[in-house]
């Protein structure tokens, strides 16, 4: 069978089992997007490169699956960088698909050329230029295979014009042949031998659990591990969801804007299982101050984690449900053997530090609304499968902190290159991929400037996301270090609560708007817009703009001068 | 070189296809490591590559360079070679040789067995082969009669071969 280019690149997408991708055409790409017209593929037409790559995103994260995007040459293919970085940073699978000018014109400057293939290089796993039709099959079968294997991540295949236009001679491969690329999922026997070994002398252990969790899909074995032996469990930002916050061995959120208990447990834990987590700054502070007591046992499907922040003690090479289901056998062996210390002293430790510094703020009935508040009604007025995402900043730290997780792939956010306007495109992500599930975005006002002209695809796809604005007028986050940091001298922080008027530009973008000023009103709106089901729903909360996000290490501070809420009148805050 | 810094001779197998050198280079910069050296040429197998990177880098950064060496799609294997290992460069050079002076260059010449490429009105050019030091000393002892220009090749390397057969050294490891 004869086919071009561009259907063969259509029908190898069709063959990985695509069931639907993100979009924008152009000149370039022009001969893909006339194939996709007989394809099954759903395409939703996005109003930004950007707005594509990050529905992509969210889609991978909620449902598991790659996400595809597909967008043409020069513009829209650095547009569409930032989601490649974002999702090269978070793990995720994403396989984006860019026009190119001409291979017989690269490198003339022909009009909306640039060097793809050279500028996604260092924020892609790896990416392909297609320089033949006939190589169109392999590579795709290789990109899928690349992006969702071993640790997960973004590829991009560049497809020049021309080579979409000639004729190729169909056909599927059978297998992936990459010489250089053999994930290692299997962890070393030895390794996990020692690992239970060390978990059998620990009287404080805690487990470490990061975003690879959800990723190998090990959240069942994660929670078999910790009740087996009794090791409490924090929740990085990438790992919310991955274990459930109702729990009795949960600890919530550890790092910058982590909860006392679960930071404080960290440092002082004799044994630290990091399981899929990178020791990422934002969760270790100062460096040499963090956790200074602790024996590593760290677990990644990535060999250059392993020592690339903290040296390990035992250190493991696999994928984290293979690994963990290995270690729990290994467990069981142990403990057959000889008795495991007592862990009661540690335990009444961590719930006398949950009772002396839980999360705390203050709403009051005729007071400014709070933006936490309108975090824990939302909470509290929605299913508890609800997903929730995020964008970068205060809104992502309380929504984070205060929601309570209690199932994998509810949570979805920028952790690593903190994407600023990730949860308008990421949400509708979301609910394309979980069509069935309540999807609310928790957006700050800064944020939803943004990317907020993608409600406009949600509204023309049909595609009913809510989103919540806390609009507290400034760069709040900005704000915060700003207040803390630089002496109250707030430069190029505001951004004013009216303008725009996010009701008006709602309603403009086709969808429903509320504005909420008064906490009554928070509850009974946010009931409202769970009953919208046929467009998406923006509610405008004006939430006071003073609130701080607490607790905080300074960032290069060390996890033990946590700072609590001023308000906090307990000690042990500075 | 600040403390700690010192040259590895790393051997990298890759795939040998278009921007893989970008790719490897590229993890390099990113943390503003200069590469000393570089010699790329397919091996007795043209599907693939060798690569050998000399850089300046301390050990614990380096390992890490490595590892994402690694994950690299089209490296197949990355081999860092020891003091031991067997080394060679090459090196032309162009240096000034009016008729009077011309003899006392040929006899360093003969003394470091470079060869005579080209002889010019009032210049010769040179070969070398050699261990890096000895392309250094060879062109220390040229510098006095100045020199127009001159090229190395960087260093290519193998890793030292077992001196017993490898089975025997087998058992012994297991062994130990």
């Amino acid at each position: 069978m004869q086919l071009t280019g561009a259907q063969a690149l259509i029908k190898s997408l069709e063959m990985e089992g695509t069931e639907v991708m993100f979009g924008l055409p152009g000149g370039a790409i022009l001969p893909v997007y006339d194939p996709l017209i007989d394809s099954s593929i759903r395409h939703i037409l996005v109003r930004h490169e950007q707005g594509a790559g990050h529905m992509a995103e969210g889609y991978a994260q909620a449902t598991g699956r790659p996400g595809v995007a597909m967008v043409t040459s020069g513009p829209a293919a650095t547009n569409i960088v930032t989601p490649l970085c974002n999702a090269y940073m978070d793990s995720i699978p994403l396989v984006v698909i860019t026009g190119q000018v001409a291979y017989s014109v690269i490198g003339t400057d022909a009009f909306q050329e640039c060097d793809t293939v050279g500028i996604t290089m260092p924020v892609t796993k790896h990416n392909w230029l297609v320089t033949d039709p006939q190589d169109v099959p392999r590579v795709i079968r290789e990109a899928f295979h690349v992006a969702t294997t071993g640790r997960p991540g973004p590829v991009l295949v560049d497809m020049p014009k021309d080579v979409s236009n000639q004729m190729m001679d169909w056909y599927w491969p059978d297998d992936v042949e990459l010489p250089g690329y053999k994930p290692n999922t299997k962890g070393h026997p030895k390794q996990i031998k020692d690992a239970a070994r060390l978990m059998g002398e620990a009287q404080r252990p805690v487990i470490y659990a990061g975003g690879g969790i959800l990723k190998a899909r090990a959240a069942e074995a994660l929670r078999e591990l910790a009740e087996l032996t009794d090791a409490h469990v924090v929740t990085t930002l990438m790992a919310r969801g991955a274990f459930p916050d109702d729990h009795r061995l949960a600890l919530g959120m550890p790092g910058m804007h982590g909860n006392y208990t679960a930071v404080t447990a960290m440092q002082q834990s004799d044994l630290l299982i990091a399981l899929g987590s990178r020791f990422d700054d934002r969760v270790t502070g100062k460096l040499d101050a963090f956790a200074p007591g602790a024996k590593v046992i760290h677990v990644d499907v990535d060999p250059a984690e392993l020592g690339k922040v903290r040296r390990p003690d035992v250190p493991i090479v696999g994928d984290c449900r293979l690994v963990i289901e290995e270690l729990i056998k290994a467990v069981k062996a142990d403990r057959a053997k000889r008795d495991w210390p007592d862990l009661s002293a540690w335990d009444r430790q961590i719930e006398d530090w949950q009772r002396t510094y839980p999360l705390h703020y203050e709403q009051h009935d005729d007071g400014p609304l709070k933006p936490q508040y309108c975090i824990e009604s939302l909470r509290d007025h929605t299913p508890d499968d609800t997903i929730v995402i995020a964008g970068v900043g205060q809104h992502q730290m309380w929504t984070s902190q205060l929601w309570r997780f209690n199932h994998p792939y509810t949570w979805i956010n920028s952790g690593g290159l903190g994407t600023m306007g990730y949860a308008v495109p990421a949400s509708i992500g979301a609910k394309v991929g979980k069509p069935e599930r309540t999807v609310w975005a928790v957006d700050g006002d800064g944020c939803f400037q943004m990317t907020a002209q993608e409600l406009v695809t949600a509204s023309a796809e049909r595609i009913p996301v809510k989103v919540a604005i806390l609009n507290n007028a400034y760069l709040g986050m900005v704000r915060q270090w700003q207040e803390l940091f630089y002496e109250e001298r707030y430069s190029e922080v505001y951004l004013s609560p009216d303008l725009p008027d996010y009701v008006r530009w709602a309603e403009a973008m086709g969808c429903v708007g509320f504005r909420v000023d008064d906490p009554s009103d928070v509850v009974p709106t946010i009931e409202k817009a769970n009953e919208i089901d046929d467009r998406p729903v923006v509610v405008d909360f004006r939430v006071d703009y003073r609130e701080k996000v607490y607790p905080m290490v300074p960032a290069g501070g060390s996890n033990d001068d946590i700072i609590l809420d001023p308000a906090h009148d307990k000690p042990g805050g500075r | 070189m600040s403390e700690g810094v010192q040259h590895h001779i790393l051997s990298v197998l890759v795939e040998n296809k278009f921007g893989v050198l970008s790719r490897v280079s590229g993890l390099f910069s990113r943390r503003g490591y200069n590469i000393f050296s570089l010699a790329v040429s397919p091996t007795e197998d043209e599907r693939f590559s060798r690569m050998t990177i000399v850089v300046d880098a301390e050990s614990a950064p380096l390992e890490q360079v490595t590892k994402q060496l690694n994950k690299l799609i089209p490296v197949i294997k990355i081999t860092e070679l020891g003091d031991d290992a067997v080394e060679r460069e090459l090196l032309l050079v162009t240096v000034k040789a009016t008729a009077e002076l011309r003899s006392q260059i040929t006899e360093l010449a003969s003394i470091f067995e470079a060869k005579i490429l080209d002889v010019g009105y009032d210049a010769l050019t040179l070969l070398v082969a050699g261990t890096p030091d000895k392309l250094d000393a060879f062109t220390d002892l040229l510098r006095p009669y100045t020199i127009v220009e001159l090229q190395r090749t960087g260093r290519i390397a193998l890793p030292k071969l077992a001196r017993r057969p490898a089975k025997l050294r087998a058992v012994k490891d297991r062994g130990a």
